[in-house]
């Protein structure tokens, strides 16, 4: 891997391809039991058990405003690191598909256009291309921040 | 390896430093307590002796100059005074500075010496130094007098017998007789043959290893006999203690507390272990809990008798080794209250208002992690009873008083919980400046409706500044919110009441431990949460008439009593449809009792708490996650929360009825 490039994983979300760094990846599970979390909105609404860890489930359909699709035997809950304010935590995102793992080149990656666009500049970090097909590189870190940061504002959010 | 003995040295100069400012502390109210002098005694010259050892020559001078003032108090040369002990509490913090940064340390600490000499009557405040020197040995065996001879052909091997008199006088002033009863008659008598003995008595005792050392280089011919005195006279009562044994917790504790003092462990049946270590051993146990749930769940499958009958088994070893991990890590919350004496005292010099300070229960056991964690919120909460709490002593006079204010702290088992109250005697909390403080920083409106203890509540929102005025001892900032989101951080909670013009009281409340706890497993719209068995009361059904209706809380009748009860499947938003037989868990927390709706009651289970991520950590309701027999993930209630939500709803209920 020289300078330009960085290994990704890239997996299918809807009809787009998300690519995040392979370096910050765990594992990759088949769909096991999620279990609802009441009141936690529809972005991080459930926790699976990965291997004797609670790790939320995250689904970003949520966040890029995307229709909630059926679960089919390609769906798989992709576990991997996030720098959070308080360290490291470990979340698991649903992808409709793994694409592989390979290689990305950087050069390719232009910055996400900041009007006309479904993919806000704020959470996108880029958007590459690979066979023709365009690469959405999601800002996990910023995602996850402005949750907890939004979700931390209403203290009585259970209330009603 | 230096570094490991290093650090070795100064985690017991750590615990003897506190043991010494307990005892200080203590000798403060009761200066003629010998036991406490002597305890005192016992930890410098324990510090002094192994700071020596690992090369703190600095700090180990330093401490001999301490121990030889202090001696005098010990010998009843010098009564103590309050200026001895401030002298002393000062001396005492400068032992750890000296051990991390010795040479710059050196000057403070001769301005301490000083301090210290000055508060000792009599001028330079040094003793003799042959008594400094053999008086710390006091505990060890000693003799008044002995006998010797040494063997005939000493003289011709060219030792001088006169050198061992010499020396055995300078251990004390000695009376020495020649004993010469083996000389034989003139006429056999070989000039060269040496025939005197000598018996010696000492005019005070000295110690037995000294004398041996006097004898060292003869050998096995010669004949010694050691008279008299075992004990040291000036310290009759003291035990024998082993050298770098003592711990906070062998040292007896302050008998103003009440509290009854602990046997002291003999040596060798304690022994230190990294907190790591336990952590780890606290993972591993946990882990082992959902396994054994899991082998559980598949031999109630299976139903195979066989596998029964070891899931029992292992569910009976895992259960012990869950109780014997957790017993050792618990700590008495008397390892952390020597230094809120501490802290007391040295407020009540700077607000120059006397405060009378009571701790009791100090033998009270919590998680080693919880006491650590709760130290600051109770530093906390003792300033602000000193400073904002407690009134002066003129306002006190006036308002018929006690001049010195009382602040007491004391801890109780109640259940699974461990109660830890501060109470002080002081003003109490002003309901109408809280109010106004309140509406100033936009937390309430001007109209709203608050009940006395929610308006004594608003001092733990975030940007409630307690204090009117900034002092120098709190309202920096750090406040009250802190206090709470720590105490929950920990699954407690924290409760406030007060009494205007008769002080304030501050009840936390805090489970006994935090990894594991027994929880009663129950389903709501086929999803299951676990319910901290603690807090459960009793399970009853839903009467039918009940059951049907809709609305989130209403009241149930428990024989007599009306309990709020909230529908957790409305709390949840759950669609599915209604159970048939809907049961009722009630539950309590801070002195409050709800009902909690579920669909069914599965089992009692041993729950390892998760903690949520960053992720969900704002919801309220919940404390943490755990992981089931059957591998799915179950949420914790945090019954508090979910009482404080019932709470509101009553309320809520209660005005809209009354309107």
């Amino acid at each position: 891997m020289n300078g330009n490039q960085i290994d990704v994983v890239t997996m299918r979300l809807g009809k787009e391809m998300l690519a995040v760094a392979a370096s910050n990846l765990h594992e990759i599970l088949e769909p096991v039991p999620v279990t609802r979390v009441p009141n936690a909105g529809s972005f991080v609404s459930g926790l699976i058990n990965v291997r004797g860890a609670v790790v939320p489930l995250a689904d970003l359909r949520a966040i890029f405003g995307m229709e909630a699709e059926e679960t089919t035997h390609d769906t798989r809950m992709v576990v991997l690191d996030v720098e959070l304010e308080g360290g490291a935590t470990t979340v698991a995102i649903l992808a409709d598909k793994v694409l592989d793992v390979s290689a990305l080149d950087l050069e390719s990656v232009d910055a996400a256009p900041p009007v006309g666009s479904r993919w806000p500049t704020e959470i996108v970090r880029g958007i590459g291309q690979r066979d023709g097909e365009f690469v959405i590189l999601p800002d996990l870190p910023a995602i996850f921040k402005s949750h907890c940061a939004r979700s931390a504002e209403p203290r009585k959010d259970i209330h009603r | 390896m230096i570094d490991e003995a290093g650090q070795i040295f100064l985690q017991e100069a750590t615990e003897l430093v506190a043991a010494l400012e307990r005892d200080l502390l203590a000798l403060e109210t009761s200066p003629d307590d010998s036991e406490l002098v002597n305890a005192a005694f016992r930890s410098l010259h324990t510090l002094k002796g192994s700071g020596a050892m690992f090369g703190y020559t600095a700090m180990s001078a330093f401490l001999h100059e301490f121990e030889t003032a202090f001696d005098r108090v010990r010998q009843g040369d010098v009564a103590l005074s309050p200026a001895i002990v401030a002298a002393a509490l000062a001396a005492c913090d400068r032992v750890l500075p000296m051990i991390s940064d010795p040479d710059s340390e050196s000057a403070a600490a001769q301005a301490v010496l000083e301090t210290l000499a000055r508060a000792m009557p009599g001028g330079e405040g040094a003793a003799p130094a042959a008594q400094a020197e053999a008086a710390p040995e006091n505990a060890a065996p000693v003799a008044e007098a002995l006998r010797f001879r040494l063997p005939p052909d000493v003289v011709k091997l060219g030792h001088d017998p006169s050198m061992l008199l010499d020396e055995l006088r300078e251990l004390a002033p000695a009376q020495v007789q020649a004993i010469t009863d083996r000389i034989a008659p003139l006429e056999t008598l070989d000039p060269l043959d040496f025939l005197v003995g000598w018996r010696v008595a000492f005019e005070t005792p000295v110690l037995r290893e000294a004398i041996e050392d006097v004898f060292m280089f003869h050998g096995d011919d010669l004949e010694l006999t050691l008279e008299g005195g075992h004990a040291a006279p000036a310290a009759p009562s003291a035990p024998v203690e082993a050298k770098g044994t003592a711990t906070p917790e062998a040292a007896p504790s302050n008998p103003a507390s009440g509290a009854p003092a602990k046997v002291a462990p003999a040596a060798g049946e304690t022994m230190r272990v990294a907190t790591e270590r336990l952590d780890e051993l606290m993972d591993r146990v946990g882990e082992l809990v959902i396994v054994e749930a899991r082998l559980q769940a598949l031999a109630a499958q299976s139903r195979d008798p066989a596998l029964l009958a070891v899931a029992e088994d292992i569910e009976r070893l895992a259960a012990g080794l869950r109780s014997a991990t957790m017993s050792m890590r618990m700590v008495p919350i008397g390892s952390i209250t020597g230094r809120f004496r501490r802290l007391v005292r040295d407020l009540s010099a700077m607000l120059e208002k006397p405060i009378h300070f009571e701790v009791s229960g100090e033998e009270t056991e919590l998680d080693k992690t919880m006491i650590d964690l709760i130290a600051d919120p109770l530093v906390h909460l003792l300033r602000n009873s000193a400073d904002h709490g407690l009134e002066s002593a003129e306002a006190r006079r006036a308002a018929g008083k006690p001049e010195g204010g009382t602040v007491r702290l004391s801890a109780a088992y109640a259940g699974a919980e461990v109660l830890i109250t501060l109470t002080d005697d002081g003003r109490g909390l002003d309901p109408g400046k809280i109010r106004a403080r309140a509406e100033a920083n936009g937390l309430i409106s001007p109209d709203a409706q608050l009940s006395e203890r929610d308006l004594y509540n608003l001092i733990f929102e975030p940007g409630f500044s307690t204090a009117a005025a900034v002092t120098e001892v709190s309202g920096r900032g750090v406040g009250m919110d802190v206090v709470r989101r720590t105490i929950e951080q920990l699954r407690g909670q924290i409760e406030l009441d007060s009494e205007p013009g008769h002080g304030t009281t501050v009840t936390l409340r805090l489970p006994l431990t935090l990894a594991i706890i027994d929880g009663l497993l129950i389903e709501v719209g086929g999803e299951h949460y676990t319910i901290p068995l603690a807090a459960v009361e009793e399970c009853v059904e839903l009467p039918l008439a009940q059951a049907q209706e809709n609305g989130s809380a209403a009241f149930l009748n428990i024989r007599g009593a009306l309990v709020p009860f909230l529908r957790l499947r409305e709390l949840f938003h759950v669609d599915a449809p209604l159970s048939l037989h809907p049961k009722v868990v009630i539950v309590q927390a801070g002195g409050h009792r709800i009902g909690l709706v579920v669909d069914r009651i599965v089992s009692n289970t041993q729950t390892v708490i998760k903690q949520l991520s960053q992720l969900h950590a704002h919801l309220r309701g919940f404390s943490g996650a755990t992981i089931l027999g059957d591998g799915r993930v179950a949420l914790v209630l945090d019954v508090g929360q979910i009482v404080a939500l019932g709470r509101e709803a009553e309320e809520h209920i209660r005005r809209e009825s009354a309107a």
